[in-house]
């Protein structure tokens, strides 16, 4: 059967790319957030996933407001990344797993969580670069199945829907027959506010309760509505629902393997958070 | 900051709800072209055209002209969207959060790096 090995969750800013496409990986600004990953690979070397479960939100890439769904599940072949306006290089296609894409769509949509399923779709940076960030070499050695979840448009799933998602992803990824390592990856936040007069909003305060409760507590964040969470944590921060989604997929006891938390990447505190499930 | 009301609770934040939605829908759609190079070319070629084509009302078209970012939230812009047309003049978010907050860039910065303490 297969085992969730882990998850890894992180920001997702446009600048990263910016940063990795420059080589700025050891420039004083850059370097703070950089330094975060590299006990990430070394716990991916030694976990050597199969395949890489990735939560995220479409920032207008593959999704319009035309068609807005609350979650989504890739079922392709192949993912491409592609042109999102503002110049950040494109990386190399990722792979997928129809296969195992359709045991999740069937096993979530048994247990009352009505999908919308993806045969074709482009992934954006939200996808991309916490891969690039794992994977520096940008030569992935996972297959991959994309979640999307819609942190865009009000009204978003809330809190408490996200992590019973991630609680039946979880529950899908182990019934599935092949002996398989996965990581489930949750990308967005932390706290940022890009729009508004409150533009450039950041609460650490929050950000670090909320990685706490991402150890010891983690249907915290549930207990807010997603406009409380927007009060909270920015327009943007909120996109922390992705990790919510990825930390549901874990048992309630986890071990706290690498975090890193630093301010600020662009307009945006950034975190990073690898769990395993406790033995 | 605006006054907050009972759908737009949070100070100096417009949620992009069903409203924002609706009233930006032409707005984000042009932003979501320009995805496309050869969109954002032709925007720039011809902006009157290009905003024409995908039926910016006036509030809309008076914003795109001003590249205001905080009349494009008013008409309906989505931040996601708006960041494609504020890639299209190479600005970037420490631009844009200045000119929302009326900050100069490096005050700005100076904001985010004080939410460290």
């Amino acid at each position: 059967m297969a085992k969730i090995v882990g998850t890894i969750t992180t920001s997702h800013v446009p600048a990263i790319g910016g940063a990795i496409a420059k080589g700025l990986q050891t420039d004083p600004y850059w370097k703070p957030f950089f330094d975060g990953f590299p006990p990430v690979r070394d716990w991916l070397a030694k976990v050597k996933p199969d395949v890489v479960v990735l939560v995220y939100n479409d920032h207008g890439l593959n999704f319009f407001l035309d068609k807005m769904p609350t979650f989504a599940v890739g079922a392709a072949p192949e993912y491409r990344n592609a042109d999102e306006g503002w110049g950040i290089p494109t990386v190399a296609p990722f792979k997928g797993d129809p296969e195992f894409s359709w045991h999740l769509i069937e096993s979530l949509v048994a247990e009352d969580f009505d999908l919308v399923t993806c045969q074709e779709m482009v992934v954006d940076h939200a996808f991309t670069l916490p891969m690039a960030l794992c994977w520096p070499d940008q030569n992935w050695p996972v297959r991959t199945v994309p979640v999307c979840v819609n942190t865009v448009q009000a009204p978003l799933p809330s809190a408490a829907r996200c992590y019973r998602l991630g609680q039946a992803i979880g529950r899908a990824i182990e019934s599935w027959p092949r002996d398989e390592r996965v990581v489930v990856m949750g990308t967005g936040g932390l706290s940022h506010q890009l729009d508004g007069q409150r533009a450039g909003f950041i609460n650490k305060k929050f950000d670090l309760d909320f990685m706490e409760s991402m150890v010891a507590d983690p249907a915290w964040a549930t207990k807010y509505s997603t406009v409380e969470l927007v009060e909270l944590s920015g327009t943007q921060g909120v996109e922390l629902l992705n990790w919510l989604v990825a930390r549901g997929t874990l048992p309630a006891k986890v071990r706290k393997q690498h975090a890193n938390y630093h301010i600020p990447i662009s307009n945006t505190a950034s975190g990073l958070m690898v769990l395993e499930p406790a033995a | 900051m605006p006054t907050p009301s009972r759908r737009q609770p949070v100070p100096g934040t417009t949620i992009f709800d069903s409203e924002q939605a609706r009233k930006g829908y032409a707005l984000n759609k042009m932003c979501y072209s320009f995805n496309d190079a050869a969109n954002r070319r032709a925007f720039l070629e011809n902006e009157d055209a290009y905003c024409t084509k995908y039926g910016l009302n006036a509030q809309q078209r008076e914003a795109i002209r001003n590249r205001n970012v905080l009349q494009l939230i008013e008409a309906g812009g989505n931040a996601y969207y708006l960041a494609k047309f504020a890639g299209i003049f190479g600005l970037d978010m420490q631009d844009i959060g200045a000119q929302q907050t009326g900050m100069t860039k490096e005050q700005f910065k100076a904001k985010l790096m004080a939410a460290r303490d």
